[in-house]
């Protein structure tokens, strides 16, 4: 089936019901293709069932959502949260928004990390390996996202991000916080399909939403893609980050290391033989001439 | 078996040398001691803590700011403070310039020791230090990351100091077959450990470039790695005026008449290398802000901030230098070089530090005890480059 009969009779078949119960039916159908999320903040209602289904899945702080206020305030992810929904009041009333690792194409984490303890599957999440970390937390500084968290007061700290739950892809299931959702503002599905959707919803309905998918272009282009009816400054989306994958950035430096690591030795040792006065070899050696004296020891 | 029986009483002979040489000389209370043992006797207790209850307990590091002076001072500031044995080696080796022989074994034990210990603050800093090692061994390279190229050349250049300054060790050893190999390498070190200089300077400046959307853009140009290797040059040089004249004061007991007079001569030629680096550093800085159109960004706090840096400490300083050369002011060149050094520790920390996450509204400031670890790592520093110049021919030659 190509993508546009596929489109057509899933179309066809009804907004929700899009995409395929079976992960690994997805990946059969596209086995070149990242996975991602589409999120309709549209659709949101600021339940949190995600928070806690991430929370219960990765055995981690699980949050009291029906008392703890904490949408009081808009929050970050953190070394106990691999994802928080944040409430904004913007002009076309509250919009919740969740947030969590975007899963960039091009990871700038991935990129960074001098032991490849980020990595970028090859179908598509961002994962972390305790066993390569150093802790160095370049990542940290070179995410456009400001994602990966550190813990601080932990003698063996790790870095904390969300996993897009590789795990339970990995046994066909969904990602927790996608099957916890009870209004379908999350959608799992191959990456190019939830772009289609996405500018399914878009088209259908162009007064409902902005005209902007975050994520279709931003730092390259994000595994996670967000509609949205108010524009995303409003909901705490940096919206200056640019279309460039982060790794561009540090490429041409890179590519300069081997022209440098190869062509400044010529040159010097041209420099050196260009450089002889023709006196006895003596002369280069590591201290004083041999005549010169100085302190007898 | 004659040959065998020479190389163990040789061996033997080094071993009984260095035990004696391990034992403590010179009076004890002299004001360093005082000041430099209880700031790393505090330091030690810090790091039990450290590593104890985590980075956390002793640092003000936060999830918004990753890295604080530990990585902004320590390393990125330490190791272009260090640029000088790579500028004074490649004078005397490379190009054959004698006149700076004299200053090139302080020089190189400078350099080395500031990345051993520069590069061994990094494993306080690292989360996970006991996979420091990741990065050389096994299936773990990041080829595409800056930090993997610069845990390589840090390692690599290490080496090639070590190798640079170990014919002073064979010598003090009074090893003379190796002295002489290892004399005949001196070259191909030098060589290898400009190079690799050249790409880790660099590559410390491209560390930030990645954190575009977080760096002020008055400090984040994609040209930052050409601006971290062209002041490294200038950083070294003013550092082997500023550290010479102190080492011309403590150590002067060790320091030949003659090579004491020269090395005013060398100050006057380190001062024209450190203007002329830093006309060119100033030049590239205002054509970039020209380039990047930042007039609107000047009449900010930012704004003034950064005509600190550059007019205050990289300008000026210039013309001093200038100035002293020309009028042969041995004063005004050092101080200078001491303005000159303020302004590279204000450049790396406004890059990695100050100028980081600028529009939060949590700043980060260094703890008192990320304070007193960095001053431990200068003191103890300083205290193996007094044992060694104490008893090494660094400042003369014995043969």
């Amino acid at each position: 089936m190509d993508r546009r009969n596929f489109l057509k009779t899933t179309l066809a078949a009804g907004g929700g019901a899009l995409v395929s119960n079976d992960v690994r039916a997805l990946e059969l159908r596209h086995p070149e293709e990242f996975v991602g999320i589409l999120v309709d903040t549209t659709r949101c209602i600021g339940c949190r069932s995600c928070e806690v289904a991430c929370a219960e899945t990765h055995d981690m702080f699980v949050p009291d959502v029906l008392s703890d206020g904490a949408l009081a305030q808009p929050r970050k992810t953190s070394e106990r949260q691999y994802t928080i929904v944040n409430r904004f009041d913007t002009e076309k009333g509250e919009v919740f928004v969740k947030r969590q690792c975007m899963h960039c194409h091009q990871a700038a984490c991935a990129s960074a990390c001098p032991t490849e303890a980020m990595n970028k599957t090859l179908k598509g999440p961002v994962i972390w390996d305790g066993d390569k970390c150093i802790g160095c937390r370049f990542c940290m500084v070179s995410c456009p996202f400001d994602v990966p968290k550190f813990e601080y007061n932990e003698w063996n700290p790790k870095l904390v991000k969300c996993t897009m739950c590789f795990e339970r892809q990995a046994e066909g299931k969904k990602p927790a916080c996608v099957e916890a959702c009870p209004t379908d503002a999350l959608m799992f599905g191959i990456q190019v399909d939830n772009l289609e959707i996405a500018r399914h919803r878009i088209y259908a309905h162009p007064d409902k939403y902005v005209h902007q998918i975050y994520g279709e272009h931003e730092a390259g282009g994000t595994g996670w893609l967000y509609l949205s009816a108010v524009p995303f400054d409003q909901l705490g989306f940096r919206t200056d980050l640019g279309r460039t994958p982060y790794p561009e950035y540090t490429r041409e430096f890179l590519y300069a290391v081997p022209a440098i690591l190869f062509g400044v030795p010529a040159f010097l040792l041209a420099l050196n033989a260009l450089a002889d006065k023709g006196e006895p070899a003596e002369h280069s050696e590591l201290g004083f001439h041999p005549d010169e004296g100085g302190q007898q020891r | 078996m004659s040959n065998h029986t020479a190389v163990a009483s040789e061996t033997s002979r080094v071993f009984h040398f260095i035990l004696e040489e391990l034992k403590p000389r010179g009076p004890w209370l002299t004001p360093f001691n005082v000041i430099s043992i209880p700031i790393i006797l505090t330091g030690l207790v810090i790091l039990y803590f450290r590593f104890r209850y985590g980075l956390g307990a002793v640092t003000n590091l936060s999830q918004g700011h990753p890295w604080g002076l530990w990585m902004g001072f320590d390393v990125v500031t330490g190791v272009a403070l260090a640029g000088g044995a790579y500028v004074i080696t490649f004078a005397v080796y490379v190009m054959r310039v004698d006149k700076y022989q004299s200053i090139v074994r302080a020089t190189v034990l400078n350099g080395f020791l500031a990345y051993c210990f520069y590069g061994g603050a990094l494993l306080f800093d690292l989360g996970r230090p006991w996979h420091a090692m990741n990065p050389y061994i096994g299936n773990n390279f990041g080829y595409a990351s800056v930090l993997f190229l610069i845990c390589w050349h840090f390692a690599l250049y290490m080496v090639a100091a070590f190798v640079e300054f170990s014919p002073v060790i064979a010598e003090w050893l009074n090893l003379e077959k190796a002295r002489r190999f290892l004399k005949n390498i001196t070259l191909a070190t030098v060589i290898l450990g400009v190079t690799l200089s050249l790409l880790h300077q660099s590559g410390l400046g491209a560390l930030f470039l990645m954190a575009e959307p977080k760096i002020h853009p008055l400090w984040w140009s994609q040209f930052t790695p050409v601006l971290f290797f062209v002041s490294s040059i200038y950083a070294g040089l003013s550092m082997i005026i500023f550290e010479g004249t102190i080492s011309h004061k403590a150590f002067s007991h060790l320091i030949a008449p003659k090579n004491h007079h020269a090395f005013d001569d060398i100050v006057f030629g380190l001062a024209k290398g450190a203007a002329i680096t830093m006309f060119v550093y100033y030049v590239f800085k205002a054509l970039l802000f020209i380039h990047e159109k930042q007039w609107d960004l000047i009449n900010t706090v930012w704004g003034y901030w950064y005509l600190v840096e550059v007019i205050g400490f990289v300008l000026i300083p210039a013309f001093m230098f200038a100035f002293g050369h020309r009028h042969r002011s041995l004063n005004i060149i050092k101080t200078a070089a001491i303005m000159a050094l303020l302004g590279i520790v204000l450049n790396r920390l406004n890059v990695s530090i100050i100028a980081y996450g600028w529009y939060e509204a949590v700043r980060y400031y260094p703890s008192w005890q990320e304070i007193i670890v960095t001053l431990m790592v200068i003191c103890a520093e300083i205290w193996l480059f007094r044992w060694v110049v104490n008893r090494m021919p660094v400042f003369s030659a014995s043969h």
